[in-house]
């Protein structure tokens, strides 16, 4: 970053433009993005960099009981993320959670907010805090507490459960597709409302003239407006899914048929529990990537249809 | 609550103005709404409620009972009340280690979330106010940073952790959590829209320092949106896991989640555990929802300022 302080004023002392005002208060504005830009430097930045270059080296020994030592092995580990054939499945796993998933939980936010800013509704108070409180069950917690509900000796469900073997391997990344969905639904409805509470009254006003209901000036005026607030969540969603961890994680003493591969994250811990962290860091690296390159794809996606 | 109700009353005046207009056969046409979408509306509120409410509600009747009424008596009703031997026995169980999770956890995440959001905010509003080179690219930057995600980040943090002899340590999981990129990103909209740069100039004016007006000024006007800022914190720290999974092996350092998790695996050795498990992850949800109820009036109306662009 300080490299881009000391160069930008060249760039533009050679353009045509006058000359920018001097930079005011520089201490100040120093002294407020240091304690910040330090920790970001020392928490994000340098940890990227430290699993990319880890994720380059391999292990090298002299002879079968020789010495190991880390040598640079270029794209080696990578070579080997691209053949481990379970991190792939698991990478597939999840994508196809997300795209139940993600849908699923989203529109039932969408149709709570919706329903929580309508007129059909008396009691609006409890219903967003009824809502809301699964969120403040942490997902380790959450989890346990589903996997009690799902058992088929101790749940109090037991007439469902004996019948239904929710920890399956069929159907436990359903299973723990509940648990999420329960505790992230009220949330993103939360912020769904909040903004269709930003929306002026008066667009609304035109609507009821025309002798539109509350389904057409929601479905017509309503749901185009909160577009951001349902791509925020949207990204949100994805990039939770993709790092999926601790419910299956906790799955595991419910259900044998968790692996220790379930999920890319999961993969991730087992492999640097081996311990091979040089290939751990290069799964956590493509993982990372493709996180990313989803949820900008998104963004793109979205605001692509926003322009039409 | 105040804001629907005034935002409810003008929309019943055109409905009178276009009675008019009413059309039998399509009811959603009609300016009133019919009782029938009000039932459905109320139905469907009403049966997702007990979809979220029921698993905390079998919680906590779990967390009264005795470990022999826990299979043999109604799983959604009480049975004799021991909800207060149960958090006894928890308390007093391995010299109390329950009540320092609890304690770390506190601490991870009231002290981390409140230092997080103090420099987020600091970032944010100089983002916000301030006029400098590689602004946009800081701002862009921290932007890039909301997007990794925090569980990618864990394992080469344990790695340079490692280096410096700071893994298994209270700092190898608090330090990490001081950083919050998405706080940056909503204090630095917060800024904007809610400290006047007049008032800004107003303070230099008379004579305040930069630090000193952001304290006194800046601050108080942005508060409540700190406060969602701090709570979004709070809320990622509690629920962390990873981190402290890969950092902690001393289980006096755990967090409550951490704790829990590493009982609940061993129930099947040990399954005196099972009780323990069960009234822990109650108490463990209380303090948040106490904080989500005591912070409601910030919280209802700071979480959609994220998406406003």
């Amino acid at each position: 970053m300080s490299s881009s302080v000391v160069s930008k004023p060249k760039v533009v002392a050679k353009s045509l433009r006058p000359p920018k005002p001097k930079v005011q208060h520089p201490k100040a504005v120093i002294a407020f993005i240091a304690p910040f830009g330090v920790l970001f430097a020392l928490f994000y930045l340098v940890p990227i960099g430290y699993a990319i270059y880890q994720s380059l080296l391999v292990i090298e020994r002299e002879g079968t009981f020789g010495q190991a030592r880390e040598v640079f092995g270029g794209f080696a580990q990578y070579v080997l993320v691209f053949q481990n054939g379970p991190f792939w499945q698991s990478v597939g796993r999840v994508l196809m959670f997300g795209a139940v998933q993600v849908p699923i939980m989203l529109g039932l936010a969408l149709l709570f907010a919706l329903l929580l800013d309508s007129p059909l509704l008396k009691g609006k108070r409890f219903f967003r805090l009824a809502f809301f409180v699964p969120y403040a069950v942490p997902g380790v917690i959450a989890a346990i507490m589903w996997g009690f509900l799902y058992s088929p000796n101790l749940s109090p469900f037991t007439a469902v459960t004996e019948k239904i073997d929710f920890l399956s391997a069929d159907l436990v990344l359903w299973a723990i597709a509940n648990v999420v969905t329960w505790v992230f639904v009220g949330y993103n409805m939360l912020i769904i409302y909040s903004a269709l509470l930003a929306i002026p009254t008066e667009i609304y006003e035109a609507a009821r003239l025309d002798g539109a209901g509350q389904f057409r000036i929601a479905w017509s005026i309503k749901i185009p407006l909160v577009v951001p607030a349902i791509t925020l969540t949207g990204i949100f969603s994805i990039i939770g899914t993709l790092q999926l961890l601790a419910e299956p994680q906790v799955f595991r003493s419910f259900s044998s048929a968790v692996t220790s591969t379930f999920t890319p994250n999961l993969t991730v811990y087992s492999t640097s529990s081996i311990p091979n962290f040089n290939l751990a860091a290069a799964f956590s690296v493509v993982l990372a990537l493709a996180t990313f390159v989803l949820s900008f794809a998104f963004l793109k996606f979205t605001q692509r249809k926003d322009d039409k | 609550m105040s804001t629907t109700i005034t935002r409810q009353a003008p929309a019943e005046e055109p409905e009178k103005k276009s009675r008019k207009v009413k059309n039998g056969s399509r009811s959603e046409f009609q300016p009133r709404e019919s009782a029938l979408s009000r039932a459905s509306a109320m139905i469907v509120m009403l049966i997702f409620t007990l979809y979220f409410l029921i698993p905390i509600w079998w919680l906590f009747i779990a967390g009264t009972k005795s470990s022999e009424q826990f299979t043999n008596t109604n799983p959604m009703w009480f049975a004799d009340f021991n909800l207060f031997e149960n958090i006894g026995n928890l308390v007093a169980y391995r010299d109390g280690v329950f009540f320092k999770w609890m304690l770390n956890s506190l601490a991870y995440a009231g002290g981390g979330a409140l230092i997080a959001t103090v420099i987020a905010a600091m970032c944010g509003y100089a983002l916000a106010k301030y006029r400098f080179p590689g602004r946009e690219l800081i701002f862009n930057t921290v932007l890039g940073g909301v997007l990794v995600p925090a569980t990618a980040l864990a394992l080469p943090l344990f790695l340079i952790f490692s280096q410096v002899n700071l893994t298994n340590t209270f700092w190898a999981v608090f330090l990490p959590s001081l950083v919050s990129p998405f706080g940056v990103y909503l204090t630095r909209i917060f800024a904007s829209a809610s400290v006047p740069d007049e008032l800004i100039e107003a303070a230099r004016l008379d004579g305040a320092g930069e630090m000193r007006t952001f304290f006194t000024v800046a601050v108080k006007l942005m508060f409540p949106s700190l406060v969602t800022v701090f709570l979004f914190q709070f809320v990622a720290i509690w629920n962390n896991f990873f981190l402290p999974l890969v950092m902690l092996r001393d289980e006096v350092l755990f967090p409550v989640t951490l704790g829990l998790y590493g009982w609940n695996s061993q129930v099947n050795q040990i399954p005196e555990l099972r009780g323990y498990v069960l009234i822990g992850a109650l108490l463990s949800i209380i303090p948040l929802i106490i904080i989500f109820l005591l912070l409601q009036r910030f919280w209802r109306n700071g979480l959609g300022a994220g998406s406003v662009k």
